[in-house]
């Protein structure tokens, strides 16, 4: 059975991956919150992140340098698609905006594969700037990844710091409020682009770490990195109910734990079903529950009124 | 020397689509006044006011604030030049503290002095605002919840101050409060755009009622007006 097969080692590496999804379910969720948006190319981002780091690896860059200038990119990207793209199409409806980061997503994914297919003549480029996080240490007698231990830890300090940001000031009170109504955060003087381009700001430093600890789990970097997670990301934000911040963090968390413990108890002759598992799953979910798993008994709808 | 209007709207037109909102409408509110604007429901009313805020954009026409054009500027920015709305239906943030509802109006100052007093002073306008300013501003009655937008809308400091229908839905107790409140906001020296359903109320409290239909201005009425309903029921109906 598969709780038989469940140990302490895979139940810890469960959990940081729901930290690193978590991250994405938060940072995917901010920019949801104020553009009402899902922005699709989220995980291209990531592979941008990744992909400096790789060649900052490639370049005997020191590892400092490689995480910096991966922070550096991914935040770059975000708000130029912010700029470029966001903010022309922002009166338009959600479908030509959704349609937008499909294409921006492929856009930059087909970059990725010419520059890494033609150039070098490869699939992908390995980042081993990062290598030494994949290292395990023995925690109580648990192997535990040394990647496992800084995700968890990235995702508490990130999630304490946004509870201090939404919850002490001012511009974090503006945050929540143009959330829930944009109109009439607006009409108060609250600052539109100000507003959503501090929200794609802290969702790009975020994508920027994420990137950071998706290399050191997955370190041969290739033009689909972070597809993957970020679709699964995605469902679990969708399954939490994304019409809120924590909800959408904890489904974000919940179904990277989830696939976390189901890639690690199945044989791998047998992790080919998890997908289909995962999806069948979320779909009676959905069905059970349209608002999300953990939307509280009112429906958004009604909290709207 | 005639003091320029605090707020000047110059024959406005406004469409949606190929329907005509407001047509050629011009009216004017001046320092420490309270105008009126009623009519039936659909005349434009709220149409204007979300022209003035640069919700809607005009196709013609002009709208100043102290003689400044605010024609095509952001709602945000519109704000911060000195006008407020009292959106209908006062649009308050449930799930946010009665007390973060007020301060989410700083947004919309000019400078940050003296906010902290202005919160005060908005609790002494409305003491219930100030007994639940700890509670989340969805547990609010309907009552409570127009005192703390309109409470929300004085702490920016505008020099004009728009309201949507503030009464409507409400206790006639209630209603009462929200008068008087206005009363004692105009001698802060704010202008006051007052759009009613009450028609009557409002002839009799304004310094001048615009009473519109249609998408444009049929009559300008004064209290003394207040009483002769025949001429307001002929210009509600008049097509």
């Amino acid at each position: 059975m598969i709780v038989g097969v469940v140990d302490a080692q895979n139940l810890v590496d469960a959990v940081g991956l729901g930290a690193i999804y978590a991250l994405m379910a938060v940072g995917i969720g901010l920019v949801f919150g104020v553009l009402r948006l899902v922005n699709f190319a989220y995980g291209q981002l990531i592979m941008a992140g990744a992909f400096t780091i790789a060649y900052a690896s490639r370049a005997n860059w020191p590892t400092w340098a490689a995480v910096a200038a991966c922070f550096g990119v991914v935040l770059v990207l975000s708000l130029a698609m912010e700029v470029a793209v966001f903010r022309p199409l922002r009166r338009q409806s959600p479908a030509v905006m959704l349609v937008a980061t499909f294409a921006i997503a492929f856009l930059l994914q087909n970059i990725a594969l010419l520059i890494v297919l033609k150039v070098q003549g490869q699939l992908g480029v390995p980042a081993s700037a990062v290598a030494q996080l994949s290292r395990a240490v023995s925690v109580a007698g648990v192997d535990v990844r040394k990647v496992t231990i800084v995700s968890c830890g990235v995702a508490v300090v990130a999630l304490g710091i946004l509870w201090l940001l939404f919850t002490r000031t001012t511009i974090g009170l503006q945050m929540r409020a143009a959330s829930t109504d944009f109109t009439t955060a607006r009409l108060l003087g609250v600052s539109a682009n100000r507003v959503i381009a501090i929200a794609v700001a802290i969702a790009g430093v975020i994508a920027g770490a994420v990137a950071v600890l998706l290399t050191a789990r997955t370190p041969y970097v290739q033009s689909d990195f972070a597809l993957h997670d970020m679709i699964i990301v995605l469902v679990g934000a969708v399954v939490g109910g994304i019409d809120r911040l924590w909800t959408a963090t904890l489904g974000g968390f919940a179904i990277g734990f989830a696939s976390g413990v189901i890639y690690g108890a199945l044989p791998t002759d047998k992790s080919v079903y998890l997908p289909s598992v995962l999806f069948t799953l979320v779909i009676l979910v959905l069905l059970v529950r349209p608002a999300g798993l953990f939307a509280g008994g009112r429906s958004s709808a009604v909290e709207r009124v | 020397m005639t003091v320029a209007p605090v707020l000047e709207v110059e024959e406005l037109e406004v469409s949606y689509g190929p329907v005509a909102a407001v047509r050629g409408l011009s009216l004017e509110v001046r320092e420490r006044e309270i105008v009126g604007l009623i009519g039936p429901n659909g005349a434009g009313k709220s149409t204007t006011l979300h022209a003035v805020m640069g919700l809607v954009s005009p196709r013609g026409g002009d709208i100043r604030l102290k003689g400044r054009s605010l024609r095509g500027k952001a709602p945000e920015l519109v704000a911060r030049s000195g006008v407020a709305l009292v959106p209908e239906g006062r649009r308050i943030f449930a799930d946010l503290t009665v007390e973060d509802n007020l301060r989410l109006g700083f947004a919309g100052r000019r400078s940050r002095n003296g906010a902290e007093s202005d919160l005060d002073a908005v609790y002494d306008l409305f003491p219930a605002v100030r007994e639940f300013r700890r509670r989340h501003a969805g547990a609010l009655s309907g009552g409570q919840q127009q005192q703390l937008a309109i409470g929300r809308a004085l702490v920016a400091r505008p020099h004009v101050l728009l309201l949507d229908e503030p009464s409507l839905g409400l206790a006639p107790k209630i209603v009462d409060i929200v008068f008087e409140a206005l009363a004692e906001i105009r001698q802060q020296g704010i202008s006051v755009l007052l759009v009613e359903q009450r028609a009557q109320r409002t002839v009799a409290f304004a310094d001048r009622t615009y009473l519109m239909s249609n998408g444009e201005i049929r009559l300008v009425l004064t209290p003394a007006d207040a009483a002769d309903t025949d001429r307001m029921v002929a210009a509600y109906f008049s097509a």
